[in-house]
């Protein structure tokens, strides 16, 4: 599967860690993400979904096959990428850290700072622009994790797990807010989570993968308009949807 | 379960504080108090060991000559301290990236601290001369050591996930070096500043009794000379105290370097 249109493309797409012994991750993937798609990955644990990213990231070689962001073979720099641990360096401030990819390109530190500083009250860190990330608790790290992916200003944004750390109501919130934020400017979203109802919420499309070695092997359209109402997830078709997924993630254990 | 006010918990810091001083205060009071009667009930002449009233005598009498020879040790110790520093961070961050380098070196470096800095002393002085250059050499030496050892560690223990982030931003090489591996390794690198900090003012005296013109270690050496044992205590206790002045230096430098590990010291207390 080639999509000339996709911004996102992965073909045959096989990786295989060095052993002893070699542990084969992902077999056989094939995905595309047109341009401004919100595409979930969802999958039972260990099945290669955080690999999956770092490959797009352009920071792991496949073994095999072919990964493609705008046509060209990934590399750094290309896509914004937010890890599973939100990785804050510890040595920035939080506002700092939210510059950080601003410094690396080289835009002067207070451009960068005032840039990121506009966002804070967005992403529900006002007031913490001078607090060290040991200052913060865990779902504002995640949040300072989120806006420095944002601040990249790369129109694909590999996510993953980016809420993994919240309780389940400020979940909810996030992902309303998620949804707000990525609906203004809409760019391409691969995004991993463990959470089928999340991956709903905020999708067009969710991928399903297969236990390890993973491959896609469900796509799920999720055809309804946007914005979309919290409670969306309680219409009786998401609901079986839902019910679907879930199934088939119990099936491959 | 106490609450503890701003206020309560700043007079309970002082507090602490003064437990933590307390002990070795009372120590060294109840050491000093066996020394002075020890001395005077087996009558001990002052030319084998001087009480401690004595010595704090002759810190007075001593008070105009002292300056001078504080002040070149001060200096030597730390030069010694700040070249021994940059050599060590220099030796780390070769080692750290270039692995055959740290096969290679780090065995050396090893044999470099078993050597007697007594036997290497008289050297340097014959290939460095009578100045302060092999002072400084000694003092660096013992320096470096501890500053490569701690080093090295955090680099090696910079988290990869970290570094392939920022390379996801697309640092290059030096990118990651400078916004993650140098701040990386400023706590240890001070941390083991601070351990090379504690012997540096005695790598100076032992540099000086080779031969120098002046320095704590002369002023040790005239004193032994002319029997006068008492001066050799009071510059025994300047070298411990402007060991203890260094360590303490290093410290807070190294606090200020770091101003981000003590906000994670105190959001864990
Ligand atoms: N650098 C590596 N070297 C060897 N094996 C690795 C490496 N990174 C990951 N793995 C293995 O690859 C498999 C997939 O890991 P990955 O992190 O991609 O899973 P995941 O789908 O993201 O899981 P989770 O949902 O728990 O985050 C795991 O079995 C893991 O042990
Ligand atoms: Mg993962």
């Amino acid at each position: 599967m080639t999509d000339p249109a996709a911004v996102v493309d992965v073909a045959s797409l096989r990786l295989v860690f060095d052993g002893p012994p070699p542990l084969a991750v992902l077999d056989g993937v094939d995905l595309s993400v047109a341009d401004g798609e919100f595409v979930s990955l969802v999958g039972p644990s260990g099945c290669g979904k955080s690999t999956l990213l770092r490959i797009l990231a352009g920071l792991l070689a496949p073994t095999s096959g072919t990964a493609r962001v705008h046509g060209e073979p990934v590399g750094v720099g290309r896509a914004a990428f937010m890890p599973q641990r939100d990785l804050l360096l510890p040595w920035r401030r939080a506002l700092d850290n939210a510059a950080l990819g601003a410094d690396i390109n080289g835009v002067p530190g207070a451009v960068a700072r005032a840039r990121a500083g506009e966002l804070f009250g967005r992403f529900g860190l006002a007031g913490f622009e001078r607090a060290w990330p040991s200052e913060l608790s865990g779902g504002m790290r995640q949040r300072l994790a989120l806006l420095r992916t944002f601040l990249l200003g790369r129109d694909v944004l590999l996510l993953d797990e980016p809420f993994g750390a919240l309780d389940a109501i400020t979940r909810r919130d996030m992902y309303a807010w998620l949804q707000q934020v990525w609906l203004a400017d809409r760019r391409t979203v691969v995004f991993v989570t463990h959470d089928v109802e999340e991956a709903i919420y905020l999708s067009d499309r969710v991928l399903l993968l297969s236990p390890r070695p993973g491959r896609v092997v469900a796509d799920i359209v999720v055809d309804t308009s946007r914005p979309r109402a919290p409670d969306v997830v309680t219409e009786p078709r998401f609901v079986a949807m839902k019910g679907t997924i879930l199934a088939a993630l119990e099936d491959s254990r | 379960m106490t609450v503890l006010t701003p206020r309560r918990a700043a007079s309970s810091r002082a507090g602490a504080r003064a437990r933590a001083w307390l002990p070795p205060v009372l120590l060294l009071a109840a050491l000093l108090g066996v020394w002075q009667g020890a001395v005077a009930i087996r009558n001990v002449p002052p030319y084998v060991l001087p009480s401690p009233a004595r010595i704090a005598g002759a810190f007075v009498t001593a008070r105009s000559l002292l300056p001078r020879d504080l002040a070149t040790t001060t200096v030597e110790a730390v030069l010694g301290l700040v070249v021994g520093a940059g050599v060590g961070a220099l030796l780390a961050g070769l080692v750290a990236a270039v692995p055959p380098v740290r096969r290679a070196l780090y065995p050396l470096l090893v044999v470099s601290q078993t050597i007697p800095m007594i036997v290497l002393a008289p050297l340097l002085v014959l290939w460095f001369g009578y100045g302060i250059t092999p002072k400084v050499v000694v003092v660096a030496l013992i320096v470096f050591f501890p500053v490569v050892v701690s080093t090295v560690a955090a680099l090696a223990g910079v988290d990869p996930e970290l570094i392939d982030l920022v390379r996801s931003m697309g640092a290059d090489r030096m990118t990651v070096l400078r916004m993650v591996l140098v701040p990386a390794a400023i706590p240890a690198f001070f941390a083991g500043l601070r351990i090379s900090a504690a012997y540096a003012v005695a790598g100076a005296v032992v540099g000086e009794w080779v031969g120098a013109q002046s320095g704590l270690g002369i002023f040790i050496d005239r004193s032994k000379a002319s029997f006068r044992i008492d001066r050799v205590f009071v510059a025994v206790v300047m070298v411990a105290v402007l060991s203890m002045a260094l360590f303490a230096a290093v410290g807070a430098i190294g606090r200020m370097a770091a101003p981000w590990q003590h906000a994670a010291e105190r959001g864990r207390s």
